[in-house]
């Protein structure tokens, strides 16, 4: 195992060298999952708020559907959505195929039913006092809903963590739908794979520490909000 | 309590989420910006390194960009099929003829070419340095006496071996037949761990170099050649696909300029691939 070694000099190197090509890499990586993430979040969160505030036929029919989908395997989402952006696919005219946009659109399905399941978990779990007092006052429930989101919002931070880091970490979704593209759509995670294939250890190595202190960056910034919230 | 949203919430709310659309937004503008050429490829010629030399002096002349996706032949011929790709570049003669009879491609030109070798330990226990034609060196791995690690994954260089044991009459199988279903160099890895065979086109295995301890312990047998063909997308079949730019970029690599690019590329001080279109 010496390339363990070897790997750690070389993510030193790379950090501290700022290589454009793999600052690149990092900058796509990070927008990709974070648009991804916030996409998710915005269709996600109110949806769990919905299906946690009404009570309607089928709601643990679908709280079982989101657990199910929380173990979608990542190249399924990549082949589903190629099915629909590729040429031959109903979006096909839109051209978002081995595009950044490609797999912001992959990962955003990816992370959905994460983002939705724990958000919807978060609120669920609440203090059922809360919702007594919520109808005692005679919130409206898009009264109630804001007062669950704020109530809950620990819980959905960490609903939203849970999302990017499975986005930021997978490759199934980013090699189909990204096509790994030198300065385009090569990802941390499909640049890892390629040095991988290529059999340079040392570098995937070392590109994966250098992903593991992105996400340290993303979750300290979360971190400290949550301190303040 | 807090119970409610209180104003600064909403402000930062709306900030938060203006700089998450601004996220979200940029990327799809910028990249509407240039014209991009869509190329689907093997991976032996992106992993050896020959495309980062052979294609930037045409992005430069041209002002656009070439996407490369680098992908097994099937897989990239596929892609050609379907429409999501301007131009493919690969290594499977009859595969390509036939993508191009069915009319999916249009403009096939001969580029390049290397061999294919067999390679495995150094030790060489089914004692392949001694077959004398490529037939008993088939049979030779057949025995079983050490691992065989086949690409399984329809690539070019699987289609190749499964027409080497076609012809050698062998239906391989057994515990000494592993499909690994990945690509080259992880099955070189492979072959390396295993202390087994491979076949490998000769560019991959140099470039390859000293990260595994294996020989070439077969070569030079006229069906063991390896040539590289460029096809561009045929646009009666599929019309977003570019192919002026396609015919264009041909051109380049099947030109002056091009082929002396493919002359000239080094890996291990070592020649990886051999110009066709012009000697």
């Amino acid at each position: 195992m010496d390339y363990l070694s070897a790997s750690a000099a070389v993510a030193a190197d790379l950090i501290l060298d700022f290589d454009p090509e793999v600052y690149g890499i990092v900058l796509t990586s990070l927008k990709v999952s974070v648009s991804a993430t916030v996409a998710a979040s915005l269709i996600g969160v109110p949806l769990a708020l919905s299906i946690a505030l009404n009570n309607f036929w089928g709601k643990a029919f679908i709280r079982l559907l989101l657990n199910t989908l929380m173990a979608l395997p990542t190249v399924v989402v990549g082949l589903f959505v190629y099915a629909l952006i590729g040429r031959a696919g109903v979006l096909g005219e839109l051209g978002l195929l081995f595009t950044p946009a490609g797999i912001i659109l992959g990962e955003t399905l990816l992370a959905l039913p994460i983002i939705t399941n724990l958000t919807l978990v978060a609120v669920e779990t609440l203090d059922p006092r809360f919702f007594k007092t919520c109808r005692l006052l005679g919130g409206s429930t898009a009264r109630t809903a804001r007062a669950a989101l704020f109530e809950a919002r620990l819980g959905i931070l960490a609903a939203l963590v849970a999302g990017f880091g499975r986005v930021v970490a997978e490759v199934g979704v980013a090699m189909i739908l990204g096509g790994n593209i030198k300065g385009f759509t090569r990802t941390m995670t499909t640049a890892i794979a390629l040095e991988t294939s290529k059999g340079e250890f040392a570098l995937g190595l070392a590109l994966g520490a250098l992903l593991l202190l992105v996400a340290l960056g993303v979750n300290g910034a979360l971190f400290a909000i949550r301190r303040r919230a | 309590m807090d119970l409610f949203w209180k104003g600064d919430h909403t402000m930062k709310t709306k900030l938060l989420s203006l700089l998450m659309a601004a996220l979200i937004v940029v990327p799809s503008i910028s990249l509407a910006a240039e014209t991009r050429l869509r190329m689907s490829t093997t991976t032996s010629t992106e992993n050896s390194g020959l495309l980062a030399e052979l294609i930037p002096p045409f992005e430069k002349a041209e002002g656009v960009k070439v996407d490369v996706i680098a992908v097994g032949t099937g897989k990239a011929l596929q892609l050609g099929r379907n429409g999501d790709v301007d131009v493919v570049f690969v290594h499977a003669r009859s595969a390509e003829d036939k993508f191009v009879d069915e009319g999916y491609g249009t403009y096939r030109k001969d580029v390049m070419h290397n061999d294919f070798v067999i390679v495995g330990p150094p030790q060489d226990p089914a004692g392949l340095a001694s077959a004398k034609d490529l037939s008993s060196a088939m049979a030779a791995l057949a025995k079983g006496e050490a691992t065989f690690v086949s690409r399984g994954d329809d690539s070019g260089t699987h289609k190749k071996e499964k027409l080497l044991w076609k012809t050698a009459g062998i239906a391989p199988s057994g515990g000494w037949y592993a499909e690994a279903g990945q690509g080259m160099g992880a099955v070189l890895t492979i072959a390396d761990e295993k202390r087994g065979y491979a076949l490998s086109d000769r560019g991959t295995f140099i470039a390859y170099g000293g990260k595994v301890d294996l020989k070439v312990l077969f070569e030079g047998d006229q069906s063991l050649a390896n040539p590289y063909g460029i096809i561009a997308v045929n646009p009666e079949k599929h019309p977003q696909a570019r192919f002026g730019l396609a015919k264009a970029f041909i051109d380049y690599v099947v030109g002056e300029q091009g082929q002396k690019i493919i002359r000239g590329f080094r890996k291990n001080g070592q020649q990886l691939f051999y110009p066709d279109a012009i000697k």
